[in-house]
């Protein structure tokens, strides 16, 4: 298996275009910084527009808010939504690729079980996600401290501030990866289903694509009839609840309290719920790809 | 003759009497004396005026609808007449505006003064209630009612409206500093607006529990901040470059 695996990282790792998700993650992540190095106070203003009259929101102020953790979590905010596509380049090719190139009917002469090559093949494409969410931690997360410094975190929900010690933050930084990587993995698996019906990889790689930013749509929709019905059973509706380890609980007087998340219970729902689509897609997959003819 | 004497000896009674009356009003209104609303003015004011400029340290907690913040270390710079900041020394705080009024020097600068009302007491805590209308028309305060505890000549509480920044109201507390007229806790309130951004900019988590709805009347309540101070360095002068 661990041979098999390593094939697959290598066939992976080769390919030119694997780096372009990595090429293009760091272009983003550059820009997003330099355009807040350079323009940040204005979106900070944009932010805090309804809070000038009973504030006082100098110059200074707005630059302390606009440090390096506030400016990770907007990356993440823009990137965890075009990181799906970048995870479905890889994820989506996992078995078109070989149908397009009619390499898949040769492997499976190989004395590996149709299973365990799914289950290769699902794990290739989940170490090239996490690799690439490690790449975009470190360029989000440490670049951005490079660059911004660091300081207490501000973040800005719709209906209210949270605000904690930067002592508070890199924690829910780790835990905001680590679920970042579940969230990820329920795109790598979709992808990986759709793979199984293709025998082109673009097929796969936009469809994975449409349904996320539909999903995505449907998610952030304030019907009330969706919120009961359509929109608990989408998994990109639960895809943003890394934010949840940014919202803090606080007493009485609307104190912080230090290392508390608001709503943990709820958070590790929505991780049992991504883990649950994984495993229904993966199924789904081998399932498929097990009474499968393969002709090519 | 007999007449005489007895008209001499009433006329000596009743100036005794007289006399006698007089000094126990006196003495009476002597022991008793209510200060004036101006004096009581003047006295809280030379108090104040003792202050040249302060550096305190204190512990500032937030207390407003939408914003959930941690207790920030400050430190609060004063120079008379009327410059004062407040630095959170290691992270950020949302500083209300018209928090340069914490300095209860703030209410007595009107070049051209104050008309005073005296209200009286208040029921309960005994303290004199006075109100000052600036005679200044341009000045930003329109109305400040000051709580002042008669025997120490310190304003307990203050409610100012002002032009800019609407009403706020100053809780004091005093300890250490109560010769400088310095409180050791100051408590204040100001109006707030709701907050809300569009969901479509935030991309909020929904967790799915149900939010209990904020009522309009909430929305728009008083903020809180809350300073305790720890110390106070008096007139060591504080340089102007802290204030820009």
């Amino acid at each position: 298996m661990w041979k098999l695996l390593k094939i697959e990282l290598f066939k992976i790792f080769k390919r030119p275009r694997t780096y372009i998700a990595f090429g293009a993650i760091a272009a983003i992540v550059f820009l997003i910084q330099v355009a807040l190095r350079f323009d940040g106070k204005a979106y900070i203003d944009l932010l805090l527009n309804n809070l000038k009259d009973s504030f006082e929101l100098s110059d200074e102020f707005k630059m302390r808010i606009l440090n390096g953790y506030l400016i990770c979590f907007l990356i993440l905010n823009t990137l965890l939504i075009q990181m799906p596509l970048l995870v479905a380049l890889i994820s989506g090719d996992a078995i078109a690729g070989e149908a397009n190139m009619g390499t898949l009917r040769l492997s499976m002469t190989k004395p590996v079980s149709r299973t365990q090559y799914m289950l290769i093949k699902f794990t290739a494409s989940v170490v090239y996600t996490l690799a690439l969410l490690l790449w975009m931690a470190a360029l989000a997360l440490f670049g951005s401290m490079l660059i911004f410094g660091t300081n207490d975190m501000v973040v800005l929900r719709s209906g209210g501030i949270e605000e904690m010690k930067s002592f508070d933050v890199l924690w829910r930084y780790f835990a905001a990866f680590g679920y970042a990587a579940v969230a990820l993995t329920t795109v790598s698996a979709l992808a990986f289903l759709l793979s199984v019906f293709a025998e082109n990889s673009i097929g796969p790689i936009i469809a994975t694509m449409s349904i996320v930013i539909v999903f995505t749509i449907l998610s952030e929709m304030n019907i009330p009839i969706y919120d009961q019905t359509i929109k608990p059973y989408l998994f990109t509706t639960h895809m943003v609840a890394w934010k949840g380890f940014f919202y803090v609980k606080a007493d009485a007087e609307g104190t912080t309290i230090n290392g508390s998340i608001e709503n943990l219970p709820a958070v590790m729902r929505s991780m049992g719920i991504l883990v649950l689509y994984t495993i229904g897609f993966l199924s789904t997959a081998i399932w498929v790809f097990r009474r499968k003819d393969i002709l090519s | 003759m007999v007449h005489g004497f007895f008209f001499i000896t009433g006329k000596r009674l009743f100036n005794s009497i007289f006399v006698m009356a007089l000094s126990l009003f006196l003495s009476r209104a002597g022991a008793g004396q209510t200060p004036t609303a101006d004096s009581l003015i003047s006295r809280v004011k030379a108090k104040l005026d003792k202050v040249n400029d302060y550096e305190a340290k204190g512990k500032m907690r937030t207390n407003v609808i939408f914003i959930k913040a941690p207790i920030a270390n400050v430190k609060v710079f004063y120079k008379k007449p009327n410059k004062l900041r407040i630095n959170n020394e290691g992270g950020i705080s949302f500083i209300p505006k018209g928090s340069v009024n914490i300095n209860l020097g703030n209410i007595f600068i009107n070049t051209k003064g104050f008309d005073i009302i005296d209200l009286g007491k208040e029921n309960g805590t005994n303290l004199r209630i006075i109100k000052l209308l600036p005679k200044d028309e341009n000045a930003d305060m329109v109305l400040s009612t000051l709580y002042i505890d008669e025997t120490q000549a310190l304003i307990k509480k203050a409610r100012t409206t002002t032009k800019e920044n609407g009403t706020y109201e100053l809780e004091m507390t005093y300890g250490k500093y109560v010769d400088f007229g310095l409180a050791d806790k100051v408590i204040f309130s100001f109006n707030t607006r709701d907050y809300k951004l569009p969901k479509g900019i935030t991309f909020d988590y929904d967790d799915g529990s149900k939010k209990a709805e904020i009522p309009d009347t909430l929305k728009n309540r008083k903020g809180k901040v809350e300073i305790s101070y720890s110390g106070y360095t008096i007139n060591k002068g504080v340089p102007d470059s802290v204030f820009q």
